[in-house]
């Protein structure tokens, strides 16, 4: 048998979330095969194609699946259910929406957000904003997956691209008419994979304050995220929230400034290598738990910090 | 339109959990419990859809042991109309609370079904998806806003590029993110009426369903801890630090 991963793709983008969920899925001891289901997504397809380690990949492209609708893209992993033992999704938006829904068709439990695969049934997954991890035996003849992306190595490219198989995906239901879309533009990297990431909380005061946060990112090729409280003043767009319902970040380097370290921010950024912290409360739960803390005022000390670090870049 | 909000009790968000020594689980004696936060926005939508004129019948349904009574006097306090306690161990999974949710709403004919988008005790994020998929409803997960239109709802929903509105007509589920809305505080004469509102108890066993479990729980253990860090002198230390630390980076 297979195991089917579900690309993550945006505007004719694969996601860089796809290379580490097929990585995921090939601990499971199967072939993988990816399905890109979308809207005009050929070009998703055939940069999914040239991942490391797949057996082919099966393109669904039809009008109804633009917006990737769980009520739609469930009936279509019905339908190729059949060939496969696990269908493996990230934990996105999209994989979130999806993967119960499925699982539930199927007389299922799903398992979700995980961040250790121990074994075709056996896995691990945070409970409690990642205070404490589960290991879960699932003794089902079938499995649906979520993958927290950010817990796995990307699969690297291959010598030569697996084949794209066109599927027919027809009288596909529609429950959902998408109406609108409101993005976040930027040149910044994706936050949820990002190998440097630079986050503001609430007392970075405005939206012009994250300009300034934003700077320092530019002159480190980070990706900007914030906290909760600062995405509800309205200084940053909620796509930028790191936390137990925001992104789950797993940087190398995580710089947070200005931010307590509420547990539920906490659980956004376990998985980081190191945890840099600027707060002019030496006692906030991050600056104890940082590598490296630095207790001051962040509006002197980050524009410094960009200058001496784009100095260095020349 | 009549609305059904699924409430679940759970370990107060506050409160820092300990897994037990022998790794059987997170030890909850003698902690707080309260309604997860995400169902007090899902109550908080539905009272708001009501005050608008939009609803008259608000069923709050909470599914657990006898003392997740509190949290749907909550919810009737908060300004919802009767509730339904259905009484299961509190071990139940996902799968088990969306079917009973399933038959429950078989029961009651709700136009729209509002939940949290996530329970902060296991961290799932599953049963408003699950519901809407054995109901074959339309679902608007992680909202955060709600609007009545002449043809259903209109949802915008918190997705990773930021955020879209889609249209769906009833019935059908909607979870609740935290920006959906502020949840009401409840004066006293709000929890002394509660207590004289309609609240049925059922037994999970009378809905005659499967809910036997899926997945067995081997261990849960402490996310490994991270090593003492130190203190830095000052913004130029720190510079230095990170360009060292990028330079590492690059080399990997
Ligand atoms: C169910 C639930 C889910 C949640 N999910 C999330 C989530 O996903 N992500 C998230 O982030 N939060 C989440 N929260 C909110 C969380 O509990 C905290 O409220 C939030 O993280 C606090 O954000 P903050 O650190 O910006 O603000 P605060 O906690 O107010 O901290 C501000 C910090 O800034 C410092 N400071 C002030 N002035 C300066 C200065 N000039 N220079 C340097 N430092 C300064 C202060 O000392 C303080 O430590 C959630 C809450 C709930 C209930
Ligand atoms: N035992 C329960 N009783 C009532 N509602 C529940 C229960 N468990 C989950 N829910 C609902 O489903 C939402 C999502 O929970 P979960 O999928 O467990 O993360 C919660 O916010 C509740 O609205």
């Amino acid at each position: 048998m297979a195991i089917l991963v579900v690309a993550d793709h945006d505007r004719g983008m694969l996601a860089p979330s796809t290379a580490r969920v097929v990585s995921a899925a090939a601990a499971l001891g199967a072939p993988v095969d990816v399905l890109v289901a979308g809207e005009g997504a050929e070009i998703v397809a055939r940069a999914a194609a040239s991942l490391n380690g797949i057996a082919r990949v099966r393109l669904a492209d039809a009008a109804a699946l633009r917006a990737q609708p769980a009520e739609t893209l469930t009936p279509l992993l019905l339908r190729l259910a059949g060939d496969y033992t696990h269908i493996v999704l990230s934990a996105g938006a999209v994989g979130r929406d999806v993967a119960p829904r499925l699982a539930a068709k199927l007389g299922l439990m799903p398992v979700t957000d995980i961040i250790a695969i121990l074994g075709p049934d056996r896995f691990e997954r945070p409970i409690y904003a990642g205070n404490a991890i589960q290991t879960v035996h699932a003794p089902q003849p079938f499995q649906v997956l979520t993958v927290r992306a950010s817990a796995f190595r990307p699969a690297g490219s291959a010598a030569t691209s697996a084949s794209v198989e066109p599927l027919e995906p027809e009288g596909l239901p529609a429950l959902v008419r998408q109406l609108s879309e409101a993005r976040t533009e930027g040149d910044r990297p994706d936050l949820a994979t990002a190998r440097i990431v630079v986050a503001g909380g609430i007392s970075v005061g405005s939206a012009e304050g994250f300009k300034m946060i934003e700077a320092l990112a530019r002159a480190l090729g980070a990706a900007v995220g914030a906290t909760r409280a600062a995405v509800d003043a309205g200084y940053a767009p909620n796509d930028w929230q790191v936390g137990q319902t925001g992104k789950i970040v797993a940087p190398d380097l995580y710089i947070g400034i200005g931010i307590s370290g509420a547990l539920q921010h906490l659980a956004g950024i376990q998985g980081a290598r190191r945890i840099i912290a600027i707060n002019t409360d030496p006692e906030a739960p991050l600056m104890k738990l940082a590598d490296y803390a630095l207790v001051g005022d962040l509006f002197e000390i980050v524009p410094l910090l960009t200058a001496r670090i784009e100095a260095t870049q020349g | 339109m009549k609305i059904l909000v699924a409430v679940k009790r759970v370990v107060d968000h506050t409160v820092r959990i300990r897994v037990r020594a022998d790794e059987t689980g997170v030890d909850t004696a003698n902690v707080r419990f309260s309604m997860n936060p995400f169902c007090k926005h899902a109550v908080e939508a539905a009272v708001a859809l009501a005050e608008a004129g939009h609803s008259s019948e608000i069923v709050v349904v909470s599914i657990g042991p006898r003392q997740a009574t509190d949290v749907i006097l909550t919810g009737l306090a908060m300004g919802a109309h009767r509730g339904l306690l259905v009484e299961a161990p509190e071990t139940l999974e996902t799968l088990a609370i969306a079917r009973l949710l399933a038959a429950i709403v078989a029961e009651e004919a709700p136009d729209l079904v509002l939940l949290g988008k996530q329970a902060v005790d296991d961290d799932s994020n599953h049963v408003g998806q699950m519901l809407a998929g054995l109901l074959d409803w339309p679902q608007a997960c992680f909202a955060s806003a709600i609007a009545r239109t002449e043809e259903g709802l209109e949802v915008t929903r918190e997705r990773d590029f930021g955020q879209d509105t889609v249209a769906l007509a009833l019935p059908a589920v909607v979870t609740a993110d935290l920006r959906l809305n502020t949840p009401r505080n409840t004066a006293l004469p709000m929890v002394m009426k509660a207590r004289q509102k309609p609240l049925e108890t059922r037994p999970a066993e009378s809905y005659g369903l499967d809910l036997a479990p899926r997945l067995t729980i081997e261990k849960v253990t402490a996310p490994p801890e991270r090593a003492a860090g130190q203190r830095v002198a000052d913004a130029d230390a720190l510079a230095a630090i990170i360009v060292r630390e990028r330079a590492e980076l690059e080399l990997n």
